[in-house]
C-alpha cells in the first residue's frame, strides 16, 4: 500500500525489441511496461507488427529476436521454451486458434491446467467447480466439454474458448491478440466480463491487441500504445481509444513519418 | 537389472523387445519340404484330411509366384529356408498360469495377460511360438454351451465343426500366404457362440513370438450361431532381432443370421518381422462383422481384412490405423463385397507415418449387380510426420448396381508448427504437443477399444513420438 508506481516491479518489461521473421524486421525498437493488477491495450492497423509482438512474447519458434529485451518478473522469457513461458504464467488467446482433431477440449483443459498450474489443481471437484464457473461467466454449454479443441468451432465459439482456457490457466501475463475481431457485441461483452474476472482485482495483468476501441469500452485499459511500422508512437489514457476512434490512425501517420518509421 | 538395462538399449523404445532363453521341447530345423508339412501333422495326430489339405496347400504355395504388388522388393526378400516352422516350448496347454513353464510365464506377466484376463476377459489363450501354452474360459460361459479353444485342440474335440467350415471361407489357393498358413498351421482359436448366446466381456488371445528366425502360422476360426455375439481380441509381439521372422495368419469368421462379430487387433510386432496375414469373414442375413485393426509394429505389414456380405441386411465395419515409422511399411487396408440387398458398410482407415516409415491404404469395396439399395462409406486420412515419410492410397470401387450410396473420403495432412505452437502455449512440450496431435488423429480408432487397450495404445504411440521433432 502507498507505492508509487515507480516502486513496484514491473510484471511485463520490454526492451527495445528488434524482431522479425524470414530476415524482415517487423518490430523496430519496442519498450513497454506493464505493472501487476494493469491492463493494457496495443492498437494499430494490419500489419503493424501487433501479432509479432504477441508472439514473440509467448516465444514461436518461426520469429526472430534481432535485439533488445523482454523480462517476466525481471527473467529473461525470451531463453525460455514457449511451453516454459506458459509455466512461468504467460497466456496468449491466439487470433487464429488451431484445430487438434480427436483432442477433446474437457481432456485438454485438464492436461493444461495440470501442466501449468500442476496435477492437484485439475483434480476433483474443485476444478469441476471451476470449470462450470468459468462455462458459466462465458455462456458455454456443457456439451462443448466432449468437442474437439477448436474442430468446426464458429469464430464466436474460438474466442470464448481462449477465454474460457484464460481463467482456468489463470495466467500472470495474458496477452489477447484480436479476441475481438469478428464477435457481436454480445460476444464482447462475455469475453470482457471474462478479461476482467481473470484481472481485476488480482496481481496479474493483460495486454489487449486490438484495430478498434470498442472492447476498450468494456475492459477501460490503464494505457493504450499505438503501434504504427513496429514502433510505439503515441501512449495515452482510455481518452487516446477515443481519440483514435473519431480521427483514425492518419493522424498520428504524419507523426511516424517525421520520426523515420513508417 | 543390468541383463534388462543391455536389453532395453538394444531395442530402443520398443518395450515388449526382449527375449527370454530358448528352452524348446521339439524344434524343426530351419526351412521348408513336405516332409516338414507332414511332420507337423503327424506330431499332432492329426486326421488323414487335414494332413491331406496341408499337403495340397504346400504345393500351392511352392508354385504360387510371389505378389506383384504391396511392397514386392520387401517380399522377395523373405528367406523361406531360414525359418523355423514349428516350435513347441511348454509340455501342453495348461488352464492355470502355475503350470506354465516360469520363463514363459514371466514373460506373459510382463505384458500384462494374467492381470487383464482376471479384470475384464471372459477367456484367455496364450501362444508362444507354435502353440497355445495357456488357455482358460470362464465357467459360466463354458456352461452356456460357449466353445473357446486352441485350434489344435479344436480340430481334437470338434473335428465336425472344424471339417465344416475350415478353409471355407478362405481357401487355400486364396493367396501365397494362405497357402502357407494352411500346410503349417498351429494354434490359433478356435471359437462357438450357440444361439442366442452374448459374451458380454472380450475373450482375448495374445501371440508371443520368442525364439530368432521363427515363423508362427496360427490359424483362428470363429462361429457366431444365430443372434449371438461375440468380441475377440488380438494382440502380438516379440523380440527385437537383426534376422527376421514370419508371422503368417489365417483368420475365419462365421456369423450367422443376427449375429455380431467384433475381431480387435492390436499387433505390436517388433520391426524385424513380417506380418502377412488373411482375416475374411462371411456376414449372413442382418449379421455385423467389425475388424478393429491396429497396426503399430513390424517390418512389413500386408493385411486387408475383409468382410462378405452375404445375407440381406448384413452390416460391415473396418476400422484401422497403422503407424508405419522407420524401416517399417505398412500395406493395409479394408475389403467388402456387397452380395445382397440393403447391405451397408463403412471402412474407416488412418495412417501416421515417420523417420522414413511408409503407409499405404489398400481398398477394395464391390457391389453386386443384384444387391439393391447398399450404402458405401470409406474414409481414409493420412497423417505425414516429415518429409522423409510416405503415404499412399490405392482405393477400388467396383459399383454394378445404380442404387449403391457411396460415400469416399481421402484426406493427407502434416502436423504444421501453429498447430504446435498452440498446444506449446498451454503448457506442452513438443514431444507432448505432438502426442496430443497424434493421438487425437486415432482418436476415432481409439475409442472403439476397451478402456484398457486404449490407455496402453496411447502411451504408446506418446513414446513413438518422444525426440520426434527438430
Amino acid at each position: 500500500m502507498g507505492h508509487g508506481e515507480s516502486d513496484i516491479e514491473a510484471l511485463l518489461e520490454i526492451r527495445n525489441l528488434h524482431a522479425g521473421i524470414d530476415d524482415i524486421q517487423i518490430l523496430k525498437g519496442i519498450d513497454l511496461s506493464i505493472a501487476p493488477g494493469e491492463i493494457h491495450a496495443i492498437m494499430g492497423r494490419n500489419g503493424s507488427g501487433k501479432t509479432t509482438a504477441a508472439n514473440i512474447i509467448m516465444g514461436h519458434p518461426d520469429f526472430e529476436v534481432e535485439e533488445g529485451e523482454v523480462l517476466l518478473s525481471g527473467d529473461n522469457l525470451l531463453e525460455l521454451e514457449p511451453w516454459e513461458r506458459a509455466r512461468e504464467g504467460v497466456f496468449l488467446s491466439f487470433q487464429y486458434p488451431q484445430a487438434v482433431p480427436g483432442l477433446q477440449v474437457g481432456n485438454f483443459l485438464r492436461k493444461s491446467v495440470a501442466s501449468i498450474r500442476g496435477e492437484e489443481a485439475a483434480k476433483g471437484a474443485d476444478f469441476r467447480r471451476e470449470l462450470n464457473e468459468a462455462m458459466d461467466t462465458l455462456d458455454i454449454p456443457r456439451s462443448f466439454l466432449s468437442r474437439y479443441v477448436n474442430d468446426g468451432f464458429s469464430g464466436g465459439e474460438k474466442k470464448r474458448f481462449e477465454i474460457l482456457q484464460l481463467l482456468l490457466l489463470k495466467p500472470k501475463l495474458a496477452i489477447l491478440d484480436e479476441t475481438d475481431s469478428g464477435l457481436d457485441i454480445d460476444g464482447i461483452k462475455t469475453v470482457a466480463a471474462g478479461i476482467n474476472a481473470a484481472v481485476r482485482g488480482t496481481d496479474s495483468a493483460a495486454l489487449i491487441i486490438t484495430h478498434y476501441s470498442r472492447i476498450l469500452e468494456h475492459v477501460q485499459p490503464d494505457k493504450i500504445h499505438v503501434l504504427i511500422g513496429g514502433q510505439i508512437v503515441a501512449t495515452g489514457g482510455p481518452e487516446l481509444a477515443m481519440k483514435l476512434e473519431e480521427r483514425g490512425y492518419e493522424w498520428l501517420d504524419s507523426k511516424a513519418e517525421a520520426e523515420g518509421i513508417a | 537389472m543390468p541383463s534388462n538395462q543391455v536389453a532395453q538399449e538394444a531395442v530402443g523404445d520398443y518395450k515388449a523387445g526382449w527375449h527370454d532363453p530358448e528352452n524348446s521341447s521339439i524344434r524343426f530345423d530351419f526351412g521348408l519340404s513336405e516332409q516338414v508339412v507332414r511332420e507337423i501333422s503327424a506330431i499332432k495326430e492329426e486326421p488323414q484330411w487335414m494332413t491331406d489339405i496341408r499337403v495340397k496347400a504346400f504345393h500351392h504355395f511352392m508354385e504360387r509366384p510371389m505378389p506383384t504388388w504391396g511392397s514386392t522388393e520387401l517380399l522377395n526378400s523373405i528367406k523361406f529356408d531360414e525359418i523355423c516352422y514349428f516350435l513347441r516350448s511348454g509340455e501342453g496347454t495348461e488352464d492355470d498360469w502355475d503350470d506354465v513353464p516360469e520363463a514363459i510365464r514371466n514373460t506373459f506377466d510382463k505384458l500384462g495377460i494374467p492381470e487383464a484376463e482376471q479384470k475384464w476377459l471372459s477367456g484367455v489363450t496364450a501362444q508362444y511360438e507354435s502353440e497355445a501354452v495357456y488357455h482358460s474360459i470362464r465357467e459360466d460361459l463354458e456352461k452356456q454351451g460357449v466353445i473357446f479353444l486352441d485350434m489344435d485342440s479344436g480340430l481334437r474335440e470338434h473335428e465336425d465343426i472344424v471339417k465344416k467350415y475350415f478353409c471355407s471361407i478362405i481357401p487355400y489357393q486364396d493367396n501365397k500366404f494362405s497357402a502357407l498358413n494352411t500346410a503349417v498351421w498351429s494354434g490359433g482359436s478356435f471359437i462357438y457362440v450357440p444361439k442366442g448366446v452374448h459374451v458380454e466381456m472380450p475373450v482375448q488371445a495374445y501371440f508371443r513370438i520368442n525364439a530368432k528366425n521363427m515363423g508362427q502360422f496360427e490359424r483362428t476360426l470363429i462361429i457366431a450361431d444365430e443372434g449371438s455375439s461375440i468380441h475377440y481380441v488380438e494382440g502380438c509381439t516379440a523380440p527385437t532381432y537383426s534376422t527376421d521372422s514370419l508371422h503368417s495368419a489365417v483368420v475365419e469368421l462365421i456369423a450367422m443370421p443376427g449375429a455380431y462379430i467384433r475381431y480387435t487387433t492390436i499387433q505390436n510386432w517388433s520391426n524385424n518381422v513380417y506380418n502377412l496375414v488373411t482375416k475374411r469373414g462371411i456376414a449372413h442375413e442382418n449379421s455385423t462383422i467389425e475388424w478393429v485393426d491396429g497396426n503399430i509394429g513390424s517390418k512389413l505389414t500386408m493385411k486387408y481384412p475383409a468382410v462378405i456380405l452375404k445375407g440381406e441386411g448384413s452390416h460391415a465395419e473396418v476400422i484401422s490405423v497403422a503407424y508405419a515409422g522407420e524401416g517399417m511399411h505398412q500395406d493395409a487396408g479394408a475389403k467388402v463385397h456387397h452380395l445382397a440387398s440393403n447391405t451397408t458398410s463403412k471402412i474407416l482407415s488412418k495412417s501416421i507415418t515417420k523417420n522414413g516409415g511408409r503407409g499405404s491404404y489398400r481398398g477394395l469395396v464391390s457391389v453386386s449387380k443384384k444387391a439393391e439399395n447398399c450404402k458405401v462409406n470409406v474414409v481414409c486420412d493420412a497423417l505425414i510426420l516429415d518429409e522423409q515419410s510416405q503415404s499412399d492410397t490405392y482405393p477400388t470401387m467396383e459399383i454394378k448396381n445404380p442404387s449403391c450410396r457411396c460415400e469416399h473420403e481421402a484426406s493427407v495432412s502434416k502436423v504444421s508448427d501453429d498447430q504446435l505452437f498452440y498446444l506449446m502455449s498451454r503448457g506442452h512440450s513438443e514431444d507432448e504437443a505432438l502426442a496430443m496431435i497424434v493421438n487425437g488423429f486415432f482418436e476415432p480408432f481409439v475409442r472403439e477399444l476397451p478402456m484398457e487397450y486404449a490407455v496402453e495404445l496411447n502411451q504408446l504411440m506418446a513414446l513413438e513420438m518422444e525426440g520426434s521433432i527438430g
